[in-house]
């Protein structure tokens, strides 16, 4: 049953992704550690950094398009998740400082001790441990997904209006969090971090190991994202999406799906968050900002959304040209973002990986509809359509004869 | 991520906010202060500061200024609530309508008469002095309480002097100009004693408490209730008597009930007093009945305690209402950033996120009109936001309709795809903005009418603020006006209401469709001259509001614009009563889960579409 479900994942392109991601995973730590500076295959350290950061980035965007591609929820908070997951794995770092920090309390962050508190609030308590925190990671955005979820998929809240709130609950995390009272360390946030599950976090080889460590996870996200959307139960996801009332009067507990798989993509993004962290080496009230999720989404339309390795490749593509232009032009980054956005909402609705799809699947019919007019017996089967390309082409035909509707 | 500076967004709500305009207002009282004190210290022939004053204070300029020459010679023993009350009545009394009633030299016999008799004549003369009731001759009583007034032996005329070498310098008691120097056999002082010095005390208070301009009374009542001096009772007492004006008088009575309590008087004098200031019911006035409370026992300490507690009560009241206004007034600013947005949201179903740079555009153009005024036409200043108006309404609405043409028609039905582009753009209005006019803060300053504040009852209501919640009210009327009784509003409320029919009926939608895009956008720029008053005008103005104006919209239901009224103002005044309690920032997080909470219940807002348009 289970190795069904998982094999299910299993396809040409996934094949070829995991194949990338394998040789990525081992290439690039490898190249750091193995091959002398000075050689041309030598990868210095802060592209490692700089790559395990955009991995994280990918996770994140393999998250938002679970709910998005698959399901339509429109997250403008996701940021917020990611956020939630960093601060976790943040206070786990922070208790791992110990003496070490400015003021040398063994048990109080430097911020507390600088704020004058006396002891450490109750929900500080465990995050020596890395298990726990670790959980915490997982659970602390699961909780508020769920709960959040719970209220607002039970109200039937949708479209714009369920993107705005989630834009207010990432806003109000963002405010919550600047303030010195959270115990969070306020503007600052958290940083100064020395050491994870005692190696180094400077040394190479720790930071090797983190850049792997968000390569697996993502590979295994994406088994998992792409084992549940290729299920029944991702049939029924890419219903509620394409049409949410008839799915309901067919009998399906919309919200009851809606809720599964937006407390997990939550969890995702958690991870997401965790692993980043260690890598950047702050985590700040910043990133809970509202322009932060919405880069997030438009990651996951620029590569493709309701096609999982399209979201991942539009996340490191993105931020690619992000670091390249800030560095090089960084007048003309937003222009070319803004840019982007419009471009390719207008005219590549189906992102890259979407686009390059649907022409594959043409021509292959195409193929097919020749050969069988040449004399072959076999009848062309209708194409093989993944989920993300069939909604795409039922909204295009929709979006023809679109108009301008009120509100939802 | 994270590179975006998220300071300004968590401080949206506090005014008091370090570098805001929200604090121009003291900051312009201050200046008055010092350009008073500047005059103070830096006197002679300084005429020229005097230009940028009122004109009718210009007109008093010269002898002003002439008289602070006086002040410093005499200023260094003056005790500082006589010097208040002299400067209070040379600043003020001067520019009072009687006062050039009466030639300066008549007074010359009078004054001069001091140099003759003893005590008890020089205290009629003083007298009689005060009996002209010309503020002119109070340099000389001033002098005279100081010791320093003389008389020259050789022919017995008087004169304000000031040690210089080894004899005096003169001055000249009325014009207050130098009259030459004199050895020190040849002047003689003209001696006072203590009752003279307490007659010659509540002499001055009754000059300024009984000048002819109200204002002047006002003030000198004020700096009475103030020092508390008990020696003011009487020339009080005159002048509660002779006082015609009913608000100085009860100012008066106040200023009385001051001294009364300070002073050594019976119980009965003192209940008295406690009555009047419970009455008065201000901040001043409990924080003098907690001071005196000590000194105080058996009934009239009981009335005091009373009358504590009645204006702690009154000042609670005074609070609440406060808060009201300050609730209106940030409800009046989340209206005008949020109207604008409700109608492209409620009429089109776009989520358009550029609206705030729309906003920020509108700013821009009030600073881009300042600027050029202020190089050509310095005179126009005052009217700068009355040309900023219709410029920002057409720039921004201009913009607005490109944008529809441009991107948003392509994407109508997608309101998702919509929210994307739409935001892209507000990224490329952004960084535009940026690259012409920099990334700093530009000024814009406020026109006259709109700096500086006046009192009612127990409040500070500042001009900038009371003409934004008139003017949101204003934009909301016209817009009503607009969208109820003119053809182009019977066609936009046709297509929100059913766009299918409304096309059968040979309404052109998509024309409607720009036309609302950008009536939406105008608004939001004139909103942006608006907000240019009381916010930093940087390129990202218009992010600040982005969230805010959603949840008004969506707090107040959409296609609706009385609901996007009633939101506002009941998430300002909501935010203002909160804040007290929680702080600024808790209580924007409070009313942001409020709102999570409140889509829960009604997820179409507080007044929501019925019927047929809600199924589209």
């Amino acid at each position: 049953m289970m190795s069904s479900f998982l094999f299910r994942a299993m396809d040409a392109r996934a094949g070829i992704f995991l194949g990338i991601m394998a040789a990525v995973i081992i290439l690039i730590p490898a190249g750091n550690l193995l091959v002398p500076p000075g050689s041309p295959f030598h990868v210095p350290t802060y592209a490692v950094t700089l790559m395990g950061k955009y991995l994280t980035y990918a996770l994140l965007a393999l998250a938002v398009d679970l709910v998005w591609g698959y399901c339509g929820i429109l997250s403008l908070g996701h940021a917020a998740f990611f956020a939630l997951g960093g601060y976790a794995m943040g206070m786990y770092l922070m208790r791992q400082i110990g003496t070490r920090g400015v003021y040398g309390d063994p048990i109080l962050p430097d911020f507390m001790v600088f704020l004058n508190w006396n002891e450490l609030p109750w929900y500080w308590y465990g995050f020596d441990m890395f298990w726990f925190a670790a959980l915490m990671v997982l659970l602390v955005p699961g909780a508020l997904a769920f709960v959040f979820g719970w209220f607002a998929f039970r109200s039937r809240v949708t479209g714009v209006y369920l993107s705005i709130i989630t834009q207010a609950l990432t806003y109000a995390l963002l405010l919550a969090f600047f303030r010195n009272d959270m115990g969070f360390g306020g503007n600052n946030g958290l940083t100064d971090f020395k050491d994870i599950l005692g190696f180094d976090i400077q040394s190479d080889r720790t930071r090797a190991g983190l850049f792997a460590a968000s390569g697996i996870a993502l590979v295994l996200s994406f088994l998992l994202c792409r084992a549940i959307t290729r299920s029944k139960l991702g049939k029924v996801l890419v219903a509620v999406r394409d049409a949410e009332s008839r799915t309901r009067f067919l009998g399906y507990r919309v919200e009851h799906y809606k809720l599964f798989v937006w407390t997990l993509s939550a969890m995702m993004a958690g991870v997401a968050g965790a692993l980043y962290v260690p890598q950047v080496g702050i985590i700040n009230p910043g990133e809970f900002e509202p322009a932060n999720s919405i880069e997030v989404v438009i990651w996951v339309a620029v590569g493709g959304r309701g096609t999982l390795v399209g979201a991942m490749f539009g996340a490191v593509l993105v931020n690619f040209g992000k670091t390249w232009f800030t560095a090089a032009l960084p007048d003309v980054w937003l222009f070319a973002l803004g840019a982007l956005f419009v471009i390719v909402t207008l005219c590549l609705p189906k992102g890259i990986v979407g686009t390059i799809g649907s022409g594959w699947n043409a021509l292959r019919q195409r193929k097919a509809s020749a050969d069988y007019e040449a004399g072959s017996d076999e009848p062309p089967a209708s194409p093989p359509q993944s989920a993300g390309s069939q909604s795409r082409s039922s909204q295009d035909t929709s979006a023809k004869t679109a108009e301008p509707q009120p509100a939802e | 991520m994270g590179s975006r500076s998220p300071s300004r967004h968590a401080f949206l709500f506090t005014p008091s906010r370090p570098g805001s305009r929200f604090g121009r207002v003291r900051s312009n009282k201050y200046h008055l202060a010092l350009r008073e004190t500047d005059r103070f210290v830096s006197m002679e022939g300084r005429q020229t500061q005097e230009q940028t004053a009122h004109p009718s204070r210009r007109r008093q300029a010269a002898p002003q200024d002439e008289k602070f020459t006086f002040i410093r010679n005499a200023g260094d023993q003056m005790t500082l609530s006589r010097s208040l009350l002299l400067f209070l009545f040379l600043t003020l009394g001067l520019a009072g309508p009687g006062f050039a009633q009466s030639d300066p030299e008549t007074l010359r016999p009078l004054i001069n008469e001091l140099a003759k008799g003893k005590y008890d004549q020089t205290e009629k003369q003083i007298g009689d002095l005060a009996a002209t009731g010309d503020p002119v001759v109070a340099p000389t009583l001033e002098a005279l309480g100081e010791g320093d007034l003389y008389f020259r032996k050789s022919d017995g005329m008087v004169f304000i002097t000031r040690k210089a070498g080894k004899g005096y310098a003169l001055t000249d008691p009325l014009t207050l100009e130098p009259a030459g120097e004199v050895g020190r056999r040849d002047v003689k002082k003209i001696k006072v004693n203590n009752s003279l010095r307490r007659v010659i005390r509540s002499a001055l208070g009754s000059l300024t408490l009984r000048a002819p301009d109200p204002n002047v009374r006002m003030q000198a009542a004020e700096a009475v209730f103030k020092s508390r001096d008990p020696e003011s009772i009487d020339a009080l007492d005159a002048a509660i008597s002779a006082e015609t004006d009913d608000g100085v008088r009860v100012m008066m009575a106040q200023a009385r009930a001051a001294a009364v309590l300070n002073s050594d008087l019976g119980e009965d004098q003192k209940r008295e007093a406690v009555t009047v200031l419970a009455d008065l019911g201000s901040r001043q006035a409990l924080s003098l009945l907690m001071s005196v409370r000590s000194t105080l026992e058996g009934e009239t300490l009981d009335a005091a305690n009373s009358a504590v507690m009645k204006i702690e009560k009154s000042i609670a009241a005074w609070d609440a209402v406060q808060n009201v206004w300050y609730g209106i007034s940030l409800g009046s600013v989340l209206l005008l950033a949020a109207i604008g947005l409700a109608i492209t949201f409620g009429v089109m179903g776009v989520i358009n996120m550029a609206h705030g740079e729309m906003v920020m555009i509108g700013a821009y153009v009030t600073f881009v009109v300042q600027e050029m005024i202020r190089t050509s036409m310095p005179g126009l200043f005052d009217y700068s936001l009355f040309i900023a108006l219709p410029l920002a309404f057409v720039v921004s609405g201009a913009i607005g309709v490109a944008i529809e043409r441009g991107v948003i028609r392509w994407l109508y039905g997608r309101p998702l795809e919509t929210l994307l582009a739409t935001w892209g753009i507000s990224l490329i209005l952004q960084q535009a903005v940026r690259s012409i006019f920099g990334p700093t803060n530009r000024q814009v300053g406020n026109p006259e009418w709109m700096s500086g504040a006046f009192e009612l009852g127990q409040m500070t209501i500042t001009y900038n603020r009371m003409w934004i919640i008139v003017f949101a009210m204003l934009v909301f009327a016209g817009l009503m006006l607009v969208l109820k009784k003119t053809p182009f509003g019977l066609y936009t409320r046709a297509v929100t209401q059913n766009r299918r029919m409304a096309a059968s009926m040979g309404i052109r939608t998509p024309w409607v469709d720009a036309l609302t895009f950008g009536l939406g956008s105008g608004i939001a720029g004139i909103a942006g001259v608006a907000l240019s008053q009381i916010d930093n005008v940087s390129p990202n103005l218009g992010q600040g509001y982005i969230i805010d104006s959603f949840m008004v919209v969506v707090f107040g239901g959409v296609g609706n614009l009385w609901g996007t009224l009633v939101g506002a103002m009941t998430l300002g005044v909501v935010n203002k009563f909160l804040e007290p309690y929680a702080g600024a920032v808790l209580g924007k997080i409070f009313v942001l889960v409020f709102i999570i909470l409140f889509i829960q219940k009604r997820p179409r807002g507080l007044f929501a579409l019925k019927g047929r348009a809600v199924e589209a």
